[in-house]
């Protein structure tokens, strides 16, 4: 995909414009974040997992050479063939000679996010082949020429009316009055239409959650089961993953597992995860002949060395997103790029670079719920914090904003200064509200209060009450 | 097709090693990673994986009934193909039923289900009914654990509409970790099937306007036989 994260002010204007998706987006707090609430109050174990997990993940970054030498060498063992793409354009080239070299015609796809990071499905499409993506709601999104807009729920932007209008449009060899009253009848029908797919594939290409070192394994969490049919039913089975997903054991998988799902849609676990090793066995009926896994890199190495290796911690669940109260005004696609959201705003400067994505890390009021929710507790806005500084280093953001920034910089480190500073702010704007307590109106503030009252400050400072209070002298606002 | 790319490899680990500022001949990195993939030390196991067995069962069949399973006490195995034949004709789907080779089915005193056909092998995309035996399951979430394999072909879990699974009373553990302990001791020593399937309940989706619906892709329903 192109990346559009340079534009996402414009993108988001758009988006709060669009009745469509404000509608797609209001489901999000009662659904995802209640459920995801509740399914945590059922575990009272859950805040301790999440330290287990965060440390897990850590061991695992500490050792990832080790981890991923010791996965390969487990995987060929079993009959893998496992490749090494140091980019997005080497994982496009090894995946289509794969797929070239099984003379594929038809190629199914279950849900990767790295395959949407590597452009794998545009690649495969220019050289003939046809993709057909498995999980209904990238379906969704490939039909409509569309990227994902969730990382797990690619078409959270839509409505059941455009998915009903787009099943109609696309699906001509179907009566064109036939009912679709609900989601249960739009997903019967995606159901025959991919029954044909699954069963006429050359390959079958899937992405890994995770891959075990000590068994040479590959897993993936679903719940619809067509990474399962996408994987047993082709010829040949492509795992197409990142280097960062590697764990050492079962063990280690298992508990991560108990905060996957829990995190992601609240369920206490997805209703399928499949671990699988190696191509089909000499007695066994079905499955691929061949199983290759790819192993992307795209600059993770390098991450790992910077003051943002935590983010490699991220097991993909999507509850920052879910969280987060940008994400829910503007959607994923404002984001501009394959990782939306929080997780969004800290992988993508790290993936195009801190000019095209750096408004990404200023989309947040760094309110905290990302970290706050976070399985394996990423601390999202203290990375966003970190691009801001880069972003402004490199000479980012606009004349006025940096003059600004300068001059808060100034005052800021100057104590005796600052309070004076600030204290004579108080009362004037105190006094210039006129006891009202809010401006409706405030000369270079309008981006705010265009939109809202901006409350004005108490005649006093911060430091005056507390110095009172520290005194013994309560206060009296 | 190139060989796997051993340059790349090499490569990648090297930017690996210079990040975490870490030299290959570590030996106590070694030593450590090695320990821990021999040790498989656990994460702290939740409350509900230390229960007494009958309170393990409770919460099995809590957690599948109400992820949209079924679940079927069977006193002893001699009684699962009367069971299969009730549980069809009661929900009205075919007396048809797809199996592998599972010594453990095929060896069940059918002739106690008359009129029940079965047919052996993989499932093909006519069947509509399917049987698996699991090796084991946990009961944190009502989690039946399969192998793939002539025995139990790993089609018929996911492609015809009805899976039905027996399980044995015996291999239901509390945890995921000691239900994998289970699972392996089933297989050769240091193996591993093709797929281990983690199955709780059937296939669903909530991809449309996030309304949850059953049968997504895989089976719209899941028995399960629990025996002894």
């Amino acid at each position: 995909m192109t990346p559009t994260s340079a534009e996402f002010k414009t993108n988001a204007r758009a988006a709060l414009a669009d009745p469509q998706l404000q509608r797609a987006l209001s489901g999000l707090p009662g659904g995802l974040v209640a459920q995801r609430t509740a399914a945590k109050a059922g575990l009272p174990e859950f805040e301790d997992l999440r330290t287990a997990g965060r440390d897990v993940k850590n061991h695992m970054l500490a050792n990832l050479d080790i981890y991923l030498a010791r996965y390969e060498e487990q995987a060929t063992a079993n009959g893998a063939h496992v490749h090494w793409a140091e980019t997005a354009s080497d994982a496009r080239e090894i995946i289509l000679a794969i797929c070239q070299q099984a003379n594929a015609k038809l190629v199914t796809k279950g849900k990767s996010m790295v395959s949407e990071e590597v452009g794998l499905n545009a690649h495969l499409e220019a050289a003939g082949l046809k993709v057909v993506e498995t999980d209904l709601g990238e379906y969704l999104v490939q039909i409509r020429n569309e990227h994902p807009s969730h990382i797990i729920v690619p078409a959270l932007h839509l409505t059941e009316g455009q998915v009903e209008d787009e099943f109609r449009r696309q699906h001509t060899h179907l009566a064109a009055d036939r009912p679709l009253p609900d989601p249960a009848s739009m997903v019967a029908e995606a159901r025959a239409v991919m029954r044909e797919n699954y069963i006429k594939a050359d390959v079958g290409i899937t992405g890994a959650n995770f891959l075990i070192a000590e068994t040479g394994s590959s897993v993936i969490v679903t719940n619809e089961g067509n990474g399962d049919l996408t994987q047993s039913l082709a010829r040949v089975h492509i795992v197409i993953t990142s280097i960062e997903k590697v764990m050492a054991t079962l063990e280690d998988v298992a508990g991560i597992l108990r905060l996957l799902a829990r995190s992601a849609t609240g369920q206490d676990i997805t209703n399928y995860v499949t671990i699988s090793t190696g191509p089909k066995r000499a007695a066994d009926p079905d499955g691929p002949e061949a199983y290759h896994v790819v192993i992307v890199d795209n600059g993770r190495s390098e991450l790992l060395g910077t003051e943002f290796r935590d983010v490699l911690r991220c097991i993909r669940c999507g509850a920052c997103m879910n969280h987060c109260p940008v994400y829910g005004a503007v959607g994923g696609h404002a984001y501009g790029w394959v990782y939306p959201g929080p997780i969004g705003a800290v992988l993508t400067p790290a993936q195009l670079g801190v000019k095209a994505a750096g408004h990404l890390p200023n989309a947040s009021t760094f309110c905290g719920a990302c970290a706050a929710v976070c399985p394996v507790k990423i601390p999202l806005p203290d990375l966003m914090r970190k691009w801001r500084q880069r972003e402004f280093i490199q000479g980012g953001q606009g004349f006025v904003a940096r003059r600004a920034l300068a001059a808060w910089g100034f005052v800021a480190r100057r104590p005796r200064l600052y309070h004076v500073a600030t204290r004579f702010a108080a009362l004037g704007l105190s006094a210039l509200s006129g006891g009202r307590g809010a401006f409706s109106y405030l000369p270079g503030a309008t981006g705010w209060t265009r939109h809202r009252d901006l409350a004005a400050p108490q005649s006093r400072t911060f430091q005056q009450l507390w110095a009172e209070q520290q005194r013994g002298i309560a206060p009296d606002v | 097709m190139s060989e796997p790319n051993t340059a790349a490899r090499d490569r990648i680990l090297a930017k690996v090693r210079r990040s975490l500022g870490v030299s290959e001949g570590d030996g106590a990195r070694q030593a450590n990673t090695t320990q821990r993939m021999t040790t498989k030390p656990r994460q702290p196991s939740p409350a509900r994986t230390l229960l007494s067995p009958a309170e393990l069962r409770a919460q099995f069949i809590g957690h599948l009934t109400r992820g949209h399973a079924r679940v079927i006490e069977v006193a002893d195995l001699g009684g699962v193909p009367e069971g299969i034949a009730a549980y069809l004709r009661e929900t009205n789907k075919p007396a048809r039923v797809r199996m592998g080779s599972d010594p453990r089915l095929t060896g069940l005193p059918w002739e106690r289900a008359a009129g029940l056909e079965r047919v052996s092998g993989r499932a093909e995309p006519a069947d509509e009914v399917a049987l698996s035996h699991a090796l084991a399951a946990a009961s944190e979430t009502g989690t039946l654990i399969l192998a793939s394999g002539p025995d139990n072909p790993v089609t018929l879990s996911f492609l015809p509409e009805t899976h039905l699974v027996v399980l044995n009373a015996a291999v239901l553990a509390g945890g995921y970790e000691d239900a994998l302990v289970l699972a392996r001791a089933a297989m050769p020593a240091g193996s591993m099937p093709r797929t281990l399937n983690l199955i709780s309940g059937p296939s669903r989706t909530s991809d449309i306007g996030g309304k949850t619906v059953m049968g997504a892709h895989g089976p719209r329903y899941l028995a399960v036989f629990l025996v002894g």
